[in-house]
């Protein structure tokens, strides 16, 4: 790790604060990605700036069929929480999937969404959900959030505060880890709600994104045989050691089936 | 004493203090005006060093030093050593490039040493490598071994044209050939044993430390072999002379072969800490234990089984070519040899073995011993090509390895081993109780309509251990011999001190040590110290590895107990006024045959240092005595593995849902410890098969497993329950009839897990590792 200042913010107008006053910060939450990049150099950050601990900053609430996330709630949190687990099971099942158990009892879901790594689980819960994503700043739709590998929509001096899911009628998440990691190589997401149906895919591509073709063939007919011949193309998905473009444009087709199986089970 | 002696499931005595962070490894010691040490190292897999400009290096705040290759050249030290001598056929010298601590002029790997940059905090010695400008004129790299031969490919040592180091062989040529020219069937199979990083919990670590006042240097570090170490930086790299080297290896965290090595980064820390005339601490990161540990395996083979009609074999025919990195580590050259080609045999009457070995170099971390060395290349060559056979001839792979089955004893193989005993068709037929292989077609019919691929594959495997006799491993171009020694110190109130040369890093010695002293003096085993790890304290020793430490190290000191219990019987005897020859002694007590004297151990060892009843002048007084054990064969441990798996066709996911373990170990000193032994064995065997690869990036020679994001390390839920079975048949070739226990599991499982995959997918070939991937690329292949 490079030296570097680090802050304890107090309050999010703190921590804004510290962000405009520095030349080259970075948030840091639970630090389950930032703080391994530090410690092999790279990264080299000027200010550190440690939301963890602010106040009011993590906890789960439920109001009609919203369920509302703060953004410093450890995924432990999510996995195991009554109100998820009744409301949208198929979130808390993909909260209890992410890392292991040190992860999950460090890392924040809006450590994860501003990341937005291209394999992590919780993109494809928001896609897939339609959930919105509230800031400091504003709310931002899910479709508009995630713009690319690494790349959200959030300005520099931008936090995410909290999460809204809506409930789901149907929804489940089937993961295919690789292997060594542990992130989805291919990860499905499934969700029937009042807006529709939608299929959220991460880990095969540069970033999470939608399937409309299988998105249709379940609205008109919620069964996995609907989406068991709908083939996403192979040519911009990730290709690496662990497994080919080909291997994962496969595996697409394989979790969403499996993901309506387990969401109609 | 039966609750602590032979054979007893006595928990760990070294556990309480590993478990509660209470162990002192190489790291935990901080000495008084300590230094860092942090290591410049080569971003290229091959490149010409142009210059090393270390000013701004030096300038950088709290630097003390910054080493090159240069400095060491000026102190005239040796360069790194192949302790083992193979020839070629042509009965040449194998072609051994130089190996310099520090690279002068030339990086051969990513990775590669190019100068340690000494400072006071190791934050401050890593800025400041990063100022150290390298100018490197990159070259053009290879990786894989069977690349490396091939013509035009990058010259890599000027002493090995075409990177040949050695081209070997072994067997009959002519004899196996006219075998091939008889048989009725030939099955010819290629394959690959893939390459491996050992990632031992504990990362490699070394702590140099230098006495002005006596000349004295002191080396801790994390070794399985700290003797050897000492010798090889006195003798070869000729720091300093042995008697003015401590080497002092503490509680070590996990070796499996990767720290019997003497390697760079020790080697400068011991150098460099006389040149700036304080301590120098240097631990590895992880990263770095991925780039520059030694590495394990990396074989490409061809084999060619031939039988008769009935499947009886008659010859067997190997080329394999082993990737050796790109320098020899220490052992390097014996593993893919003689600890690989004298093991084809398997447990089969086999009449006719050739073997022809290209060791290769090649721009990789060197490649050397791993948990298993060169037997589990062996097994794996001969298990497979024995399924390949099986399955061409359509006969039950149980049945075609019966019919093969070597039946007396001692056997000799035509690749030097003379197996001593076993049997193995009572460990196969435990195992097949074991897995319920009747079951089997009942098992895979339920797969099928549940829509999996289900799958049963064998393993009967044979190890030499024990390594070894001195004058056979002499004869074989070992540099060293490898008996163990041991001393047993009995104290004046009965207590007991052992001093071995075999190292503990994870085996329970502390424990299995004690319970032989415990069985034969009659101690409790909470009085017994075993003390191992440090050349001011054991005398002389080789170390462990090879699955040696029961068969040769124990046998030490039985052999020390021996003369222990004799002359505590001639101090008995005066004591109790009666002839030696009447005295006996069990269970801790010394007695007078058909009288009811008799004296406690301890009451003997008291008198023994007391000295006033017995004449001194014909026994000397104390109790303590030494011996040197050298053994008089390998041991052959031996058995069954059966694994049991399913595929996912959709995913190419592989669940193992049994595996099988039924081991000849000969007498077994701790059943739990074997078990366990066992258990981790099998967790890197499956590592093997399923999970684990170094790659390197074929073009840029980059490691790209260099992390555990990217290295698949098994974990528990890639493991199933292990059902664990013995048989025993007890070593003839030491007092105590151990076998050894430590390598089977990784010697074993490869293959059992490979056959069953091949059974799933009715496809015999199939890389290593196989993942999802891979089985799904297969399974696209073949539908």
């Amino acid at each position: 790790m490079y030296a570097l200042k680090y802050h304890r913010a107090k309050s999010l107008d703190e921590a804004k604060q510290l962000i405009s006053q520095s030349e080259d910060p970075k948030i840091v939450a639970g630090g389950q990605t930032l703080i391994p990049t530090l410690k092999q150099r790279l990264a080299s950050p000027s200010d550190l700036i440690d939301i963890a601990n602010l106040p009011d900053f993590a906890g789960i609430s439920v109001s009609g069929d919203t369920v509302s996330v703060k953004a410093g709630t450890k995924h432990f949190e999510v996995a195991t929480s009554a109100d998820v687990q009744g409301k949208i099971p198929a979130l808390a099942h993909l909260a209890g999937l992410i890392g292991d158990p040190h992860v999950r009892h460090m890392g924040t879901i809006g450590g994860s969404l501003a990341n937005n790594d291209p394999s992590a689980d919780y993109p494809a819960a928001v896609l897939g959900l339609n959930a919105t994503v509230h800031t400091t700043e504003r709310q931002i739709g899910a479709d508009d959030f995630f713009q690319g590998m690494f790349e959200t929509a959030l300005e520099e001096n931008e936090i995410i505060t909290s999460v809204d899911f809506p409930a789901a009628e149907k929804a489940a998440y089937m993961k295919f880890p690789n292997p060594a990691s542990r992130y989805a190589m291919v990860g499905v997401f499934v969700a029937k709600t009042s807006g529709g149906v939608r299929v959220a895919v991460t880990g095969a591509g540069a970033c999470v994104f939608r399937v409309p073709e299988m998105e249709q063939a379940l609205a008109a007919n919620f069964a996995p045989d609907a989406v068991a011949s709908i083939k996403v193309p192979a040519d911009d998905l990730n290709s690496d050691i662990h497994g080919s473009a080909e291997y994962r444009a496969h595996l697409v087709t394989v979790m969403a089936k499996r993901a309506v199986a387990a969401a109609i089970a | 004493m039966s609750g602590t002696g032979i054979g007893q499931p006595v928990r760990r005595k070294e556990d309480q203090r590993f478990i509660t962070g209470s162990g002192r490894y190489t790291d935990d010691f901080q000495l008084e005006g300590q230094a860092y040490g942090y290591f410049v190292r080569s971003p290229h897999a091959h490149a010409k060093i142009k210059s090393i400009d270390s000013a701004a290096a030096l300038a950088a705040d709290g630097v003390v030093a910054v080493l090159a290759g240069k400095d060491l050249a000026a102190d005239e030290l040796g360069g790194l050593i192949c302790g083992w001598m193979v020839h070629s056929k042509d009965g040449s010298e194998m072609k051994a490039g130089a190996h310099p601590a520090l690279a002068v002029d030339r990086v051969r790997y990513t990775g590669d040493h190019v100068a340690i940059v000494i400072a006071e905090t190791l934050a401050q010695a890593k800025d400041a490598a990063e100022l150290v400008e390298v100018d490197y004129e990159t070259l053009p790299s290879v990786s894989d071994g069977l690349k490396a031969l091939e013509s035009g490919a990058p010259q890599i040592h000027d002493e090995a044209q075409g990177n040949l180091v050695f081209d070997w062989e072994l067997g009959d040529k002519a004899a196996t050939e006219a075998a091939f020219a008889s048989a009725a069937h030939v099955t010819k199979f290629s394959l690959n044993n893939n390459r491996l990083v050992p990632n031992a919990m504990e990362p490699r670590a070394a702590i140099g430390a230098y006495e002005p006042a006596s000349g004295d240097y002191t080396l801790y570090t994390t070794s399985q072999n700290p003797h050897v170490a000492r010798l090889v930086l006195s003798a070869f790299v000729q720091l300093v002379p042995e008697h003015k080297l401590r080497v002092v290896a503490p509680d070590v965290g996990g070796g499996f072969g990767s720290k019997i090595f003497i390697y760079p980064e020790e080697t400068v820390c011991a150098w460099a800490a006389g040149k700036v005339k304080r301590p120098v601490k240097w631990t590895a990161e992880r990263s770095e234990s991925f780039l520059a540990d030694a590495h394990g395996r990396d074989h490409h083979t061809d084999a060619e089984l031939a039988l008769d009609a009935e499947g009886k074999i008659l010859g067997l025919r190997v080329h394999t070519t082993a990737n050796l990195g790109a320098y020899l580590s220490t052992f390097a050259s014996s593993v893919p040899t003689y600890l690989y080609g004298t093991l084809l045999s398997g447990q089969y009457n086999i009449p006719n073995i050739y073997v022809t070995v290209d060791g290769v170099y090649t721009n990789t971390a060197p490649v050397d011993a791993y948990r298993g060395a060169g037997r589990p290349e062996a097994t794996y060559v001969v298990e497979r090509t024995l399924d390949a056979a099986a399955r061409e001839m359509k006969l039950d792979p149980a049945e075609i390895r019966k019919r093969n089955f070597i039946s007396e004893f001692p056997h000799q193989t035509p690749v030097i081993m003379n197996y001593d005993i076993g049997d193995y068709p009572a460990s196969l037929q435990k195992a097949l109780e074991l897995i319920d292989y009747k079951g089997f077609a009942n098992r895979k019919t339920a797969s099928e309509s549940a829509g999996k691929k289900r799958g049963i594959g064998f393993s009967t495997y044979i190890e030499a251990c024990g390594i070894a006799p001195s004058a056979a491993v002499g004869s074989l171009g070992a540099g060293v011999g490898l008996w163990e020694s041991a001393e047993v110190r009995v104290n004046p109130t009965g207590s007991v001190e052992v001093l071995t040369g075999a190292h503990s890093h994870g085996q329970g010695h502390e424990t299995t040590f004690a319970q032989l002293v415990s069985e034969r003096l009659g101690v409790p085993i909470d009085n017994v110290e075993i003390i191992h790890g440090d050349t001011n304290s054991v005398q002389f020793g080789m170390g462990t590895y090879g699955s040696r430490s029961g068969a040769v190290g124990m046998s030490a000191i039985d052999k020390a107990i021996d003369k222990v219990v004799a002359k505590a019987k001639k101090i008995a005897a005066h004591m109790m006024e009666a002839a030696e020859s009447d005295i006996e002694f069990a269970d801790g007590n010394f007695t007078v045959a058909g009288t009811d004297k008799q004296l406690a151990f301890p009451e003997v060892s008291l008198a023994a240092y007391v000295g006033h009843q017995f004449p001194t002048d014909e026994i000397e007084p104390g109790l303590k005595e030494g011996a040197f054990y050298d053994p008089t064969n390998f041991t052959f441990p031996a058995g069954c593995h059966i694994c049991e798996l399913e595929v996912d066709p959709e995913t190419g996911a592989t669940e193992i849902v049994k595996m099988v373990a039924v081991d000849d170990f000969g007498r077994i000193i701790n059943p739990m410890i074997v078990e366990g032994q066992v258990h981790g064995g099998i967790a890197q065997g499956i590592g093997q098969a399923l999970l684990e690869h170094g790659i390197y990036e074929p073009e840029s020679g980059q490691l790209l497993t260099g992390s555990f994001m990217d290295y698949t390390m098994p974990r528990a839920d890639d493991l199933p329950h292990f059902d664990v079975g013995l048989t025993e048949t007890l070593c003839p070739s030491n007092p105590l009839g151990i076998k050894g226990c430590g390598e089977a599991g990784a010697i074993a499982a490869p293959a059992a897990v490979m056959n069953a995959l091949s059974d799933a997918l009715g496809v015999m070939d199939i890389p290593m590792p196989a993942t999802p991937h891979t089985v799904w690329s297969i399974l696209q292949q073949t539908n």
